[in-house]
Parts: structure tokens; sequence; C-alpha cells
């Protein structure tokens, strides 16, 4: 059994961290390197691309891997040049909810729809955090932020379905507090063959928090309240949305070359 | 891919042709008139010599994943025109920061915005050259004949991988849908990115001369930092410093500036003449004929086309403009004339939109200059 002190010499960079205390960001990492060394992947095939915002620093400097930081709301797009460009490759794609959804949000539809073999991660904390903590489209009706001063008078979308809609192999959703089973949901989207999206629930106590009088302990304890792997619950369902085999991307444009005799 | 030999083209199949060629194994775009025939092509043939093609959901997405790809070590290549070019103006400048080589054609159409789409325009000179944010220095071609669309992609490529730069294959749809003859040599030139030696470090950063530091691949084990913020040498980023913004933007640009005789190319006849004109691009058809028939009838005029846009031949068009009078020919009204006239006094302009004129309507023009 690996010791935490040996994950992190092994996966984490020794990088002054920016994340503020209570962050979930480091829990995300935390996850990311042990389902690696728990897979088969090796290190040394592992390309993580990030956007910008909080999430988008989780791997890039601080993950142990070749890593991609890229444009507001672009990860997915430069993930799938790396993966269809070397299909050997096992990319990871770290974004947050405004990079993912928000700006980015065409681009993850695609990714789905066309069933890339990505792995993307989408850690959402409700909210643009590193501005400064703006509206984001996963920030609930009614909710007070940085410039919903008087509630937000728009709605939120619910990600993980719509990436569920539109195509993608495998969807989940877990939250921070749910460690175990979201190492384990981070190896399972590694084996598969296909796009797989993970919404994270990701406590962000300076921008969020404090705003409703809650530290980083108190919202882990909000998420294990207030989420049901039971999806008859009235309760946010935490658990597997969808997981089955379809059609992918990139094997299907290598099976082309090979019928065409490209090599 | 086409063998060797000579061929009855259209200027986008013979840049797709160039492309495949010069060792391009990969190609991501987004449907556009009039640059479609690239990516039509490409569809079709780049898998038969092992390439990858994807048409992805824009062009942002587009330049996105060639520069990915540029990643992984394969040579990479988008197209489009105007509309299309804006979109992908913030990720060229993330490749610009990240110096990672790749091609980007721009059949350029009349604009601004959707404009008219199957005519020709010149309007994305400044463009090409100031369209990302911040400072920054670029390579763009422009080929003015369906040869020129083969022979300067081929060398986009070389450039790009040589100073790990993204080069703008600046057309338009004169030459993109131009159709002539056009001769594929047996080999080209074909220059690979500096791959670093073992144990080095330093991917983002280089006391050499030339600027251009040494490009792993992913998958190599380097434990790559890419980031489009500002990088120290080793790829990690410093968001605060005053070195490291001042040393790596200084670094880049000069990577440019001071290779400017390796990159520049132009044509030119009687450049000593009373008048010289200036032209680009198909436009330059046109005028080169008016030169010829203008010269055949006694006038002392000359002819100047310059083939790299940016960095600009500026010494070069300095001392045209000392002795001669200038006739800028170009189809827009802003697209190189800031350029030239920073550089010649005694400037004058032919400016034509929509369509390409006759020989003898540019040579109206230089008559009554000469007048």
């Amino acid at each position: 059994m690996i010791t935490a002190a040996e994950i992190k010499e092994k996966y984490v960079r020794n990088h002054p961290s920016p994340f503020c205390p209570g962050c979930g960001g480091g829990m995300v990492l935390n996850a990311m390197s042990r389902a690696v060394e728990r897979s088969d992947v090796e290190k040394e095939d592992i390309v993580a691309v990030s956007g910008i915002g909080c999430a988008a620093w989780i791997p890039s400097p601080h993950w142990r891997v070749d890593t991609l930081h890229t444009t507001h709301g672009r990860a997915i797009p430069f993930a799938s040049g790396v993966k269809i460009a070397n299909r050997d490759l096992e990319v990871m794609v770290v974004s947050g909810d405004g990079d993912c959804a928000g700006i980015g949000g065409n681009h993850l539809l695609h990714g789905a729809r066309n069933n890339i073999d990505l792995n993307v991660l989408m850690v959402n904390n409700g909210l643009y955090a590193m501005t400064g903590g703006q509206v984001a489209p996963t920030t609930e009706h009614g909710e007070r932020t940085l410039t919903t001063p008087h509630g937000n008078p728009a709605s939120s979308f619910e990600v993980a379905e719509v990436v569920k809609a539109a195509g993608a192999s495998h969807v989940a959703r877990w939250t921070t507090y749910h460690m175990k089973e979201l190492i384990a949901e981070v190896e399972k989207a590694m084996e598969t063959d296909g796009f797989s999206f993970i919404e994270i629930m990701t406590q962000c106590p300076t921008r969020k928090g404090k705003k409703q009088g809650m530290d980083g302990i108190d919202m882990l304890a909000w998420y294990k309240e207030n989420t049901s792997k039971d999806k008859e619950s009235d309760k946010m369902f935490v658990g597997t949305l969808c997981d089955v085999e379809k059609p992918e991307l990139v094997g299907s444009i290598y099976r082309q070359i090979d019928e065409l005799g490209g090599v | 891919m086409m063998d060797a030999g000579e061929y009855f083209l259209e200027g986008n199949i013979a840049c797709a042709e160039a492309a495949m060629k010069a060792g391009c194994l990969f190609y991501a775009g987004y449907p556009i008139t009039p640059a479609s025939e690239v990516m039509n092509h490409l569809s079709k043939e780049l898998p038969k010599v092992g390439g990858r093609f994807v048409q992805m959901e824009d062009e942002i997405a587009s330049i996105a994943s060639v520069i990915g790809s540029s990643w992984t070590g394969l040579k990479s290549m988008t197209a489009t025109s105007g509309p299309g070019f804006s979109l992908m103006q913030e990720n060229l400048g993330y490749a610009v920061m990240t110096e990672t080589p790749c091609v980007v054609v721009n059949v350029q159409r009349a604009g601004p915005s959707t404009g008219q789409a199957t005519k020709p325009g010149t309007g994305d000179v400044m463009q090409a050259r100031f369209g990302s944010q911040g400072d920054y220095e670029i390579i763009a071609l422009s080929p003015n004949s369906v040869q020129e669309m083969f022979d300067l992609t081929v060398r986009s490529f070389a450039l790009s991988e040589r100073y790990r730069v993204p080069v703008i294959l600046l057309a338009d749809a004169g030459v993109g849908h131009m159709r002539e003859r056009v001769k594929i040599p047996e080999e080209v030139e074909i220059v690979d990115r500096k791959k670093p030696s073992s144990g080095e470090k330093e991917f983002f950063d280089t006391s050499e001369e030339d600027h251009v530091p040494p490009m792993p691949n992913f998958g190599e084990g380097h434990e790559l930092l890419v980031t489009g913020s500002t990088h120290l040498g080793d790829g990690s980023r410093d968001t605060a410093s005053f070195s490291a913004q001042d040393r790596l933007v200084r670094r880049l640009v000069a990577k440019i500036e001071d290779n400017k005789r390796d990159i520049e190319d132009w044509e030119e006849r009687d450049a000593d003449a009373e008048l010289v004109v200036v032209s680009y691009g198909s436009m330059s058809r046109p005028a080169r004929g008016a030169v010829k028939k203008a010269r055949e009838k006694g006038h002392d005029v000359g002819f100047f086309r310059p083939k790299t846009m940016w960095p600009s031949p500026e010494e070069r068009l300095k001392e045209i403009g000392e002795g001669s009078k200038v006739l800028l020919a170009e189809l827009s009204l802003r697209g190189y004339r800031m350029e030239v006239e920073r550089c010649v006094d005694d400037l004058y302009v032919y400016d034509r939109l929509n369509s390409l004129p006759t020989v003898d309507e540019v040579y109206e023009k230089i008559l009554e200059v000469l007048r």
C-alpha cells in the first residue's frame, strides 16, 4: 500500500500552492493521483489538459505529468487534438464549471457527441472563484454572488444530465466528500473507451462558503447531508448516471486510416 | 497524394497537396467559403498517407486541436477565411506564447464581417500581424499563383518548425480559387523542429543565437509544463515577476526580428524606376501585367511584390521609397497600406474592392501617377 507521502512525492510537483485554505482543489489532485496509481496507466503516458480558472491550476503546474494549460473554455478541443494525434496517450481534462459548461459549453457538447476517449473532470464550485465569485451557469436560481447581489435571476443547469443526453459513454457525479468513490470513478473513466465525464461538486470556502457562513469542513458536511446514492431520493444524486458502449471517435478515425492503407 | 509532375489545379487543392508533401499529418477545420476545398481534399486524401483528419465544431476548436496535436510531434494545419480567422485569434496568440509550430491558412475574402464570401479581399493583413492580444511577432506569407499556393505552403511548414511559431499562409479567394498549371516537385524542403538532447530541461528559453529552444513531445517523460501564462525556461508559470515577462516576450519578438534575413522574401524588377508598383496576392497578377505594359510603352516603371508580408521587408521598401514614387495596388482599403505608408514618402494607392481589375485599369492608374 502506497503512503500519502509517497503519492505526494510521485505525483505532486514541489510548487507553492495557490489554493485557499479549505479549497477542494487539492482533494481532486489527490483523487486523480490515486486513481492513476491504482490503474494500469503509465504516468509518462498521461497528458493533463486544462483551461482557465482555479480548477485549471489543479493539474498545472501541480500534477507531475505532461500538462497543457490552455485558454478559457477550450481544454476539450486542445485535448481532442492530443488524443487524435496520438491515441496511446491517456488524456485527462480538468476544468471548472464556468470553464467547462459556460464559455466552453459548446465544446463539451461536441466532445460528448463525438464520444471521444477523454476523461473530463468538471470541478464544480458553483461560481467563478478566481475572479472574485461571479455567477456561473451552475449557480442556483436566487443565489447571491458577486454579480447577483439581489439573487440569481437566471437558472442553473444539470451539466451531467446534459452531457449524458449529448452522447457520452460514461457520466458520473460525486463530491469531495466522497473520496473513495471518486477515486474508483476516475479509474473507471480511464478504462472507458469513450467520453468520460465526472462532475465533482467541490467546496469553495472563500467565495461561496463565506457568503453562507460555512468553512471548508461545513461544506463537506453539507455534501454528506444533502446527497444520496439513491436516484429516487429528493437529495442530489451522486453516483454513475450512465455507462454504455458507443462508437468512439479516435478509434473510428484510426480504423479508417488502416482501411485506406495509411500508416 | 499526387505524384511529382505537372498538373492543372485549383489553388486550394495545391495548398492541400503541398501540406501532405511537407509532412503534415494532422488537419482540423471547419467549413468556410472560400477555403473549404483545402479541407474537402484533405478529408479524402490525408488518411491515405496516415494523417488524421477531423472536422471540429468551430474554428476555435480547430486551431485548439491543431496546437494540441503539434505537441505530440505531428506537423499540423488548419485553413479558414476571415470570420473563422477572427475566431482563431486568441488561440493563435496561445501558439505564439507556447511556441507551438502550426500552419494557419487564411484564404481571405471581402469583409468586414460576413462581407462577400466568394469575393476576394486582403483586409486581414493587419489582423494577421496584430490580431491577438499583447506584444508578438509572427510570420505571414502571401502567394500570388497556384504554384505559390504549393510552394509557400511547404515553406510555411518549414518556417513554422524552424522558429517554433505559427505561420499564416495569407492567401485570398483570387489565388485560392484560381486554376492554373502547377509543378509538383519530387522533393521539397522539409524542416523538423529542434529536439532536446537527453537531460535537457529548458524548453521555453535558450541562449542560442537563433532564440529557438528545443521542443519535446508529450509522452516522452519530460513532465512538460506548457502554458499560455508567462513562464520560465522550464515552463513553470510566473504571473508576477518583471524578469519573467521581460525575458520571455523580448525573446519571442527577437526570434522573428533577428532572423528576418532568413524569413523575408520578395520578387522585384527594376525597383529603382521612376515609379515602382508594390502589390501582393492575386492583385499582383494584373498589377505585374500593367507594369509590363507600361515598360513596353516606354515608361520607367518597376515592380515589387512581398512574398513575406510579416515580418515586412521594411528596409527594402524604404530604399525603394527613397528614390522612387510608389504605387500600392491592393484588394482592400486598409490591407498593407499603413505598413507601406510608414516606409515610403511619395505614395499613391490603387485600392480595389470585390474583384480583380483588368490590366488596363491598373495601367491607367500608372499613367495617372506618372503624369
